[in-house]
């Protein structure tokens, strides 16, 4: 890593670490989101300029806090209730209670659309700003600031309240900020070792958030499930690509470059879930990458208990991408035959997906029809994108 | 914290008023019954309320092109029509929602918080 990245690197540890907390803060103190919001960006636009220039302040969040307040005095000028409120604080917060979850809650409420929660619970939460959101899903900054500002302006008008749902309601709302948590994931390692490697890192800040959520939820399984599977993608992420940037697929991968004290946790992380008995999809998942990385070789790999968990999964969750990796499982369990017989089924549905075409490919090498094995692989190159994704396919049209 | 008011705005679908029209009157009573309950279940929290005729007996005024245009029917021709209003006065959008989820009759219904 080069100088200017480990710089950026440690700032958006920092701010990370501190953005939401202040958000949190501010929005108790003034009782306004909005407001709070953008006070909060303030700071972090001053961080972002001074300290790699001057250095990262030995209280990073009693700076931010500073000039939040001082901005916020000057801008909150024509509002008196907040500028009294905001005179009279002082940090640290009299109540050092951490009110992330409320923000988080907000963030990701339902009545937002999606590219709105994503956006605004990276900016409040996570304190990235516009052009570091821009920047990591290759979209324009204009789109970015359009997103947050009438997702602010929705939570102001419409009411949407600041608070941990009620018991009741608890389960589905925590659902839509664990997709949140997990598309964000997504977006930053499926895109690792391409053209984002120096831009934010998106499986970074997934991980921060998912360790916060297990950290102010220690008792919902579901939570902790979603962070065993992040720390297990990630446990991995070394051993995914040549030094080049092309993907090296999961028999061919050095097991010994993987972090097997991460791969420790995360299955403790995932036994400790299991003792609430309430399972769920991202435990599952979990589960599944355990079995994976517990395996010493890839010849060691325990399929049939992969095969069940995929089955409890498909039980919970049905959908034909977890049908497709069930039948990957039960080509180890029972022979490429039977496989090719349930990928076939999935036809309708996943016709347009092309690991769909590349699996098939793969059962069709399998047994010996190695003409469709190629024209099924031409089908995936065609509709993939990712660069890595092209380049190993070309490989198997041209060698396999 | 202070309340707001929104306006809940029932929506009646074409699949929805076929399966009234199919019911007999003893089951059209019961659905009747439950939605008279909501009202009562949530009277404290409702100001006001009307159910509309249906959408034949909408008529529609244009005003943006000079003469006024007088139409036949509902602003927007839609399989979804709205069929009735209520004015709530509740805390905030989580308190609208939780009144939502628990209506009885037709199968959609918006949301929108009045000014003011």
């Amino acid at each position: 890593m080069n100088p200017q990245a480990a710089v950026e690197v440690e700032l958006a540890r920092v701010v990370r670490e501190h953005a939401g907390r202040l958000a949190a803060s501010l929005v108790s103190l003034i009782g306004d989101f909005t407001t709070a919001e953008d006070l909060v960006q303030d700071a972090v636009e001053a961080a972002l300029e001074h300290w790699p220039r001057e250095g990262i302040p030995s209280n990073p969040d009693g700076w931010l806090y500073t000039v939040a307040r001082r901005r916020g005095l000057d801008v909150l000028r024509r509002n008196a209730r907040y500028r009294e409120k905001l005179a009279l604080a002082a940090w640290p917060p009299q109540s050092p209670q951490d009110d992330r979850l409320r923000l988080i809650f907000t963030c990701c409420h339902p009545a937002l659309p999606r590219t709105a929660q994503i956006a605004l619970t990276l900016r409040v939460v996570c304190g990235l700003t516009t052009a570091q959101i821009a920047k990591a899903f290759l979209i324009p900054e204009s789109t970015v600031a359009q997103r947050i500002t009438r997702a602010k302006r929705k939570i102001a008008d419409a009411g949407i309240p600041y608070r941990i749902p009620d018991a009741d309601e608890l389960g589905p709302r925590l659902a839509k900020v664990l997709t949140v948590v997990y598309l964000l994931f997504n977006e930053g390692y499926l895109s690792s070792g391409g053209e984002r490697a120096e831009s934010r890192d998106l499986a970074e800040d997934a991980d921060f958030l998912a360790t916060m959520l297990g950290t102010l939820m220690p008792t919902e399984p579901e939570v902790l499930g979603l962070l065993a599977l992040i720390r297990l993608h990630r446990a991995r992420a070394a051993s995914r690509f040549t030094p080049s940037g092309e993907i090296i697929q999961l028999p061919d991968q050095d097991r010994t470059l993987w972090d097997h004290a991460a791969i420790g946790d995360a299955t403790a992380l995932i036994a400790k879930a299991a003792g609430f008995k309430r399972p769920g999809p991202y435990q599952l998942q979990a589960a599944i990458l355990a079995v994976h990385a517990e395996a010493r070789t890839f010849e060691e790999t325990d399929w049939e208990q992969i095969f069940l968990l995929y089955t409890m999964l498909d039980g919970i969750a049905p959908s034909p991408v977890v049908k497709l990796h069930r039948a990957i499982a039960l080509r180890y369990v029972s022979g490429a035959r039977e496989a090719l017989s349930e990928v076939d089924k999935l036809s309708d549905a996943l016709h347009g997906y092309h690991l769909w075409h590349a699996t098939r490919a793969e059962l069709l090498r399998d047994l010996g029809s190695f003409d469709k094995a190629r024209a099924a692989d031409r089908r995936a190159l065609r509709l993939t994108a990712n660069p890595a994704e092209q380049s190993l396919l070309r490989q198997r049209i041209n060698w396999a | 914290m202070s309340a707001l008011k929104y306006v809940l705005m029932f929506v009646d679908t074409e699949q929805y008023a076929a399966d009234l029209a199919a019911m007999d009157d003893a089951e059209r009573e019961r659905a009747y019954a439950r939605v008279r309950q909501w009202f009562a279940d949530n009277a404290d929290k409702i100001t006001s309320h009307a159910h509309l005729m249906p959408a034949h007996t909408a008529t529609t005024v244009r005003l943006d092109g000079g003469e006024p245009v007088i139409t036949d029917g509902p602003f927007v021709e839609s399989k979804e029509v709205v069929s009735g209003f209520a004015e709530i006065d509740v805390a905030d959008l989580d308190a609208a929602l939780r009144m939502v989820k628990a209506w009885p009759a037709c199968p959609v219904v918006e949301i929108r918080p009045t000014t003011g």
